[in-house]
C-alpha cells in the first residue's frame, strides 16, 4: 500500500502550465443540446473576487450520459463534447464556460440526480483543490437530488444554485463561489 | 446504480485547507466542515484526454521555446511512475508541468523577481504516461526564488505538476523538491503537508540509473493518486 502523494498549491503562475490556451470552450456547433453560458466569481474570506483562480468543470453530455468507460448508461455519447473544461478568470475576475445543460444522471440506488455540473478549484493560496457542484436555478428536479438534500442545512444548499439571466437569447447560468464567509459555499468530501 | 468508488482522500497525506504560516491560505480555504457524500457516477468518471496528441518536443522543456535554441541552467532528466494506493500503474494520464527557470525567474508578467528571463524557456511542457504508468521529461534545474509570504522568504526549488488519473476524484496538483536543498525546512508551502513522511514524499530523489554520461542528472519521483475500492456487489432487494 502506498500513500497519496501530497496536494500543493498551483501557485500564482499556473497559467504557464495550465491556461495558456483556452480549455473553457467545450461546446462546439456539433455539440448536441442546449448551449449555455456559466460564469461567476470566487470570493476570499473578505468578500474580494481572486484574480488567480482556476476552474475545472466535469459534466454529462445532453442525455446524461458521461464521456468515460465506466459510464456503461445506454444512452448515447456524443462524439462531440467531451464534459471537460477549464477557465482562468478575466480581467473582472470571472470564469467562464461555454457548454450545453447536461441530462439528469443516476444516482445512488434508484435515485436520479438532477443536471449538474462537477466544479474543482484551484487558487494561489489553496494548498489543496476544493470539490463543489452547481445546479440549475430553473430546474424543479433539484428538489429531489439525493446530494442537495443530503446536505442537513437546508439554508446551504441554495450555495449550490445558479441563478438564471439570457444574453442574446442564450440562458447564462451565475454561479458565484464563496470560500469563507457567511455564505460560505458547499465544498463536498468526496 | 452502485459505483465502485475510490478511496477517499487521505487527510494525513494532504495538508489542512488553511495553514499560517502560508499567509495567502488563510482567506482562502473553506473553513466550514466538508459535506461528505457519497460517489456516484459523477465523481468516478473524469476527462480521460485518451485521444490526446502531444506535439513533437513537449516533454522537452529544454528546447520547447519555439526559438531553435536551448535554455540555459543545469539539464536534469525526471523520470516516475503514477500509480495509484495499490500500486497499479495509472496509464496514459496527461503530466501538465511548469517551472521557474535557472536564475528562479517564471515567464508570467506577475513575476518580478529581479532575475534574467530566459528566452530559450518558458518553463512549460506535458508529458503521458505508458501503460506501465511512466513518465519522462526533460528540462532544466529550476532556480530558488524569493516571495513576500514573510521577511527574507524564498521558496526552495521545486516543479509543479498537475495530473487527471481516472476519475474526477483521482485529481492532483502539486510540486516536488530536490534533496538537499537548504530552504526546504523553510518553506511554509511544503510544512502545511501535516506529516514527515508526508513532506518526505514531496522529495525526489537523485537516480544515477538515470543520469546520461556528458549530458544530464537524472532525478526520479513517483505520483500516488487515490486507489479503488473492491468491486461493489449489489444490495439485496
Amino acid at each position: 500500500m502506498r500513500k497519496q502523494t501530497p496536494s500543493q498549491t498551483v501557485g500564482p503562475f499556473y497559467a504557464i502550465g495550465m491556461t495558456r490556451k483556452p480549455m473553457n470552450v467545450m461546446a462546439t456547433e456539433a455539440t448536441q443540446g442546449q448551449r449555455i453560458r456559466v460564469e461567476g466569481q470566487v470570493f476570499d474570506g473578505d468578500g474580494v473576487a481572486i484574480p488567480d483562480v482556476m476552474v475545472e468543470i466535469w459534466q454529462a453530455n445532453a442525455y446524461g450520459r458521461y464521456n468515460h468507460p465506466d459510464d456503461k448508461q445506454e444512452k448515447p455519447l456524443d462524439p462531440s463534447f467531451t464534459g471537460w473544461g477549464r477557465s482562468g478568470t478575466d480581467e473582472k475576475c470571472f470564469y467562464n464556460f461555454e457548454t450545453i445543460k447536461p441530462g439528469p444522471v443516476p444516482g445512488n440506488e434508484d435515485s436520479v440526480q438532477a443536471p449538474h455540473i462537477n466544479f474543482v478549484i484551484f487558487a494561489r493560496g489553496m494548498l489543496v483543490h476544493a470539490y463543489t457542484r452547481m445546479y440549475f436555478g430553473d430546474e424543479a428536479g433539484n428538489e429531489s437530488d439525493p446530494v442537495l438534500n443530503s446536505i442537513k442545512n437546508k439554508a446551504r444548499r441554495r450555495t449550490l444554485v445558479a441563478t438564471r439571466d439570457e444574453q442574446n437569447g442564450k440562458p447564462v447560468y451565475r454561479f458565484d463561489i464563496r470560500l469563507q464567509g457567511g455564505n460560505e459555499t458547499v465544498f463536498f468530501d468526496m | 446504480m452502485r459505483v465502485q468508488e475510490y478511496n477517499p482522500r487521505d487527510w494525513k497525506s494532504h495538508p489542512p485547507y488553511t495553514f499560517k504560516a502560508y499567509g495567502s491560505s488563510v482567506k482562502r480555504g473553506p473553513l466550514k466542515r466538508l459535506v461528505p457524500i457519497q460517489q456516484t457516477l459523477s465523481e468516478i468518471t473524469g476527462p480521460l484526454f485518451s485521444d490526446i496528441k502531444l506535439e513533437a518536443g513537449e516533454d522537452d522543456l529544454t528546447r520547447n521555446a519555439d526559438t531553435g535554441k536551448e535554455a540555459m541552467g543545469e539539464r536534469i532528466i525526471v523520470v516516475g511512475r503514477v500509480l495509484d494506493e495499490d500500486e497499479r500503474p495509472v496509464p496514459n494520464t496527461v503530466i501538465e508541468i511548469w517551472q521557474a527557470n535557472a536564475a528562479g525567474r517564471y515567464h508570467h508578467p506577475v513575476d518580478q523577481h529581479n532575475a534574467p528571463l530566459d528566452p530559450n524557456f518558458t518553463g512549460a511542457g506535458r508529458c503521458v504516461t505508458n501503460e506501465k504508468g511512466e513518465y519522462r521529461y526533460l528540462t532544466i534545474k529550476p532556480g530558488a526564488y524569493p516571495w513576500l509570504n514573510h521577511p527574507n522568504a524564498w521558496r526552495p526549488a521545486h516543479i509543479h505538476l498537475s495530473i487527471f488519473g481516472p476519475s474526477f476524484v483521482t485529481r492532483l496538483v502539486t510540486q516536488f523538491f530536490f534533496p538537499g536543498d537548504p530552504l526546504i525546512p523553510l518553506d511554509p508551502i511544503l510544512s502545511s503537508v501535516p506529516t514527515k513522511n508526508g513532506r518526505e514524499r514531496l522529495m525526489a530523489s537523485y537516480a544515477h540509473d538515470v543520469t546520461e554520461p556528458e549530458f544530464a542528472l537524472g532525478y526520479r519521483f513517483d505520483i500516488v493518486l487515490r486507489g479503488r475500492k473492491a468491486t461493489p456487489f449489489e444490495a439485496p432487494r
